[in-house]
């Protein structure tokens, strides 16, 4: 008997030795969109792997942190053609992976998030900042990674109101997610006491992005569109679309500069952003990708450097465990931004500072001094608990 | 030779005729390229050193002839003679040197590279690299047991403080902490090992023995947001009953009872108060003010800040001369 019970200790050290050496398996998924959106600025084109390669990155630091965690991460990368399903490429993900970053339009995202209501499956969303996601059009399953088109407004309202420069001219495409953005800059404005002198509409008309002659006619109708506006300190551009807002700086009829979606540009991140040990994390996003780091690229990194958090936190690879910890009070995680991020509670979307941006370098971090809150002055971008319209369930 | 007689002899009589409490600390100065040196009878500065980009991690050697200061953007340390306080030489240490430790004989030193996940070993005095340890992503802090044996190196985006036999070279034990973990620090007596968590915003005490966490010292401001403390360099008294943690943008020294590991006093720097360093006697503690450009004195018996000296652009690390 005595002898049985040794063998069966002995043969359950063996085994868990056995169960140690195999790696804790923990499957993302990356959901996108295989068509790229076009800039105006031939080196702002985004590459065919923006925002996975930033995913790749993390999951190699996961990795390496995985390997003292026994604790082993993969990533599956899907991209949806134009019209493809996404709620059946949402399942089928959802059936290897207990994770899925997403990419996605906010419609699109919706759909995933509600075909996988059910599932377990967490998802991320690292690409969209439409607002109604994160209020009337929350979901329970769904944390927001991205920042919102308010937390962006707000973070270059801040600055400008603290530089004094309180006259706006508002300039708003024709497009819908122009008009988001301007409504978005009106609260912005409203809230920290700025003036909209006043607002002008830039329709687009159409036409090719880049022809051999452009420069000679963009100079003269910039000038023109811009001509007699009442006194104004900064022309605030909402040009979601990439239609006009980067041929406004130089070429505007007052010399005036240019902020919104052109010039000062508020962002999640930027190739520039060398503070808070940033180097090391830019250095070795070129090292593996060949090429410089985008916002979107940052969004999926920090969405699946989450996921490693979580899972070394926890010990865990069980995407209900990990989710618990994500939205509880201890999770919080480093992101090159001078300050953990955290999750609001209210509606899973990730506080972060903003940075003001001018294509060379980082010119600002937002929240500014000054801007208090109770809570966090994280809470000072983007819609606040008592103005929330989500309701998690 | 008569030279160096002549030399040694006015170094002999230097120190026999200042005071007793007059020793040298060297700041480097991160962005301004330079490492500042401060007379710590006249608490001024008397020299400025121009070194390589980036200036961080600095140390003596145990013998008190070099300072080594790591250059980050030229991926190297460099050795300045502390005799006619020039750079003289360099080490091979790898790429974007930041902090590093030496063992008690002042032979091996060993350098974490941010750039390389590795942390690398280094014959003080052959000058030559030994060899590579693979640790965690962003390795940062480092800190040697007071028997030798382990070599502690934390990780700031794996969030780990690895073990690292010095004599195979090979991690022995992981120790997960919270988030960027920057500095780390033995009590003199082998029985705790620090770790600040710059992002996390506490200290983690480990038994360095069993490998596990066993308290945390976090820090609470009146008036300050949690997210504005963010502690990096801890600074120990040699009896282990008294600690010193800067804790970063909160522009404060926290003072913390060695035993109770409880906060007694927070002391007011400068702004982003980075790394410290003690006068051999104890008697005073220097501590690095970032953003101010200014090195503060503490009187470590009374416990007050006594002195501000302006020093290079955004100082970052402090050493000084062994006796």
């Amino acid at each position: 008997m005595i002898r049985w019970l040794v063998g069966a200790i002995g043969f359950c050290v063996v085994a868990s030795h056995a169960l140690a050496a195999e790696p804790m398996e923990i499957g993302i998924g990356y959901l996108g969109q295989a068509v790229v959106k076009s800039k105006l600025s031939l080196v702002e084109q985004p590459a065919e792997n923006d925002g996975v390669a930033g995913a790749r990155l993390a999951i190699e630091d996961n990795n390496t942190t995985g390997k003292f965690l026994n604790q082993h991460f993969t990533l599956e990368e899907v991209r949806l053609k134009q019209g493809e399903d996404v709620a059946k490429a949402a399942m089928a993900l959802a059936g290897r992976n207990g994770f899925i970053i997403a990419d996605l339009a906010a419609d699109a995202l919706l759909q995933a998030a509600d075909a996988l209501r059910d599932r377990g499956t967490v998802l991320l969303n690292a690409g969209s900042i439409d607002d109604r996601l994160r209020e009337q059009d929350c979901r329970a399953n769904v944390v927001h990674v991205a920042p919102t088109r308010s937390m962006l407004a707000d973070a270059v309202a801040q600055y400008l109101v603290w530089k004094q420069w309180k006259r706006w001219l508002l300039v708003v495409g024709s497009h819908d997610q122009d008009k988001l953005y301007a409504d978005a800059l009106r609260r912005a404005a409203t809230r920290f006491g700025a003036k909209i002198v006043q607002e002008r509409t830039f329709e687009d008309t159409g036409g090719a992005r880049r022809t051999d002659s452009g420069v000679t006619l963009i100079q003269r109708q910039m000038p023109v569109f811009t001509q007699q506006a009442p006194a104004y300190d900064i022309l605030v551009a909402a040009d979601e679309s990439e239609v006009f807002a980067n041929y406004l700086p130089y070429r505007t009829w007052d010399p005036r500069p240019v902020a919104g979606s052109a010039g000062l540009v508020p962002t999640s991140w930027d190739a520039s952003q060398d503070q808070w040990g940033a180097i090391q994390m830019q250095n070795r996003f070129l090292k593996l990708n060949s090429r410089r780091m985008t916002a979107t690229d940052m969004q999926a990194w920090t969405a699946a450097r989450m996921i490693g958090e979580a899972t070394s936190r926890t010990n865990s690879g069980d995407p209900k465990t990990v989710f618990d910890f994500l939205k509880g009070p201890d999770f919080s995680v480093a992101a090159f931004k001078g300050t953990r991020l955290t999750l609001r509670d209210w509606n899973l979307q990730l506080r972060q500072p903003i940075l003001l941006v001018d294509g060379r370098m980082v010119v600002s971090v937002s929240p500014q001094e000054g801007f208090l809150h109770q809570v966090s002055e994280l809470d000072t971008l983007g819609v606040d608990r008592p103005e929330t319209k989500c309701k998690l369930h | 030779m008569w030279r160096r007689c002549l030399v040694s002899g006015t170094a002999l009589w230097l120190a026999a005729a200042g005071p007793a409490s007059a020793f040298v600390a060297y700041v480097s100065n991160e962005k301004g390229n330079t490492v500042s040196v401060i007379d710590t009878d006249k608490w001024a500065v008397t020299a400025t050193i121009k070194v390589g980009q980036r200036p961080r991690g600095i140390e003596f050697t145990r013998d008190g002839k070099f300072v080594m200061v790591a250059v980050g953007d030229d991926d190297t340390i460099q050795m300045i003679d502390a005799a006619n306080q020039q750079v003289v030489d360099t080490l091979p240490s790898g790429p974007d040197p930041e902090l590093f430790t030496q063992d008690a004989a002042g032979k091996v030193l060993y350098v974490a590279n941010e750039n390389d996940n590795t942390v690398t070993v280094i014959d003080l005095e052959k000058r030559a690299r030994l060899g590579d340890i693979q640790v965690g992503v962003e390795p940062e802090g480092m800190a040697i047991s007071p028997d030798g044996k382990i070599l502690v190196n934390t990780s700031e985006t794996t969030n780990m403080a690895h073990f690292i036999d010095t004599t195979t070279r090979q991690i022995v034990a992981n120790v997960l902490v919270d988030a960027r973990p920057r500095f780390a620090e033995f009590k003199r007596d082998g029985s705790e090992l620090w770790i600040s968590s710059e992002i996390g915003g506490n200290v983690s005490i480990i038994d360095p023995a069993k490998h596990v966490v066993t308290g945390k010292i976090s820090f609470e401001i009146p008036g300050l947001r949690r997210e504005a403390i963010q502690p990096v360099g801890i600074g120990m008294t040699k009896d282990g009953k008294t600690a010193f943690i800067a804790l970063g943008p909160a522009n404060r020294i926290a003072v913390v009872d060695g035993t109770s590991h409880t906060v007694t006093k927070y002391l007011l720097v400068g702004q982003r108060v980075w790394h410290m360093a003690f006068t051999p006697d104890e008697k005073y503690l220097l501590v690095t003010n970032g953003v101010s450009n200014d090195v503060s004195v503490i009187d470590v018996g009374a416990l007050k800040v006594i002195k501000t000296i302006q020093v290079g652009e955004l100082p970052w690390g402090i050493t000084i001369a062994p006796q």
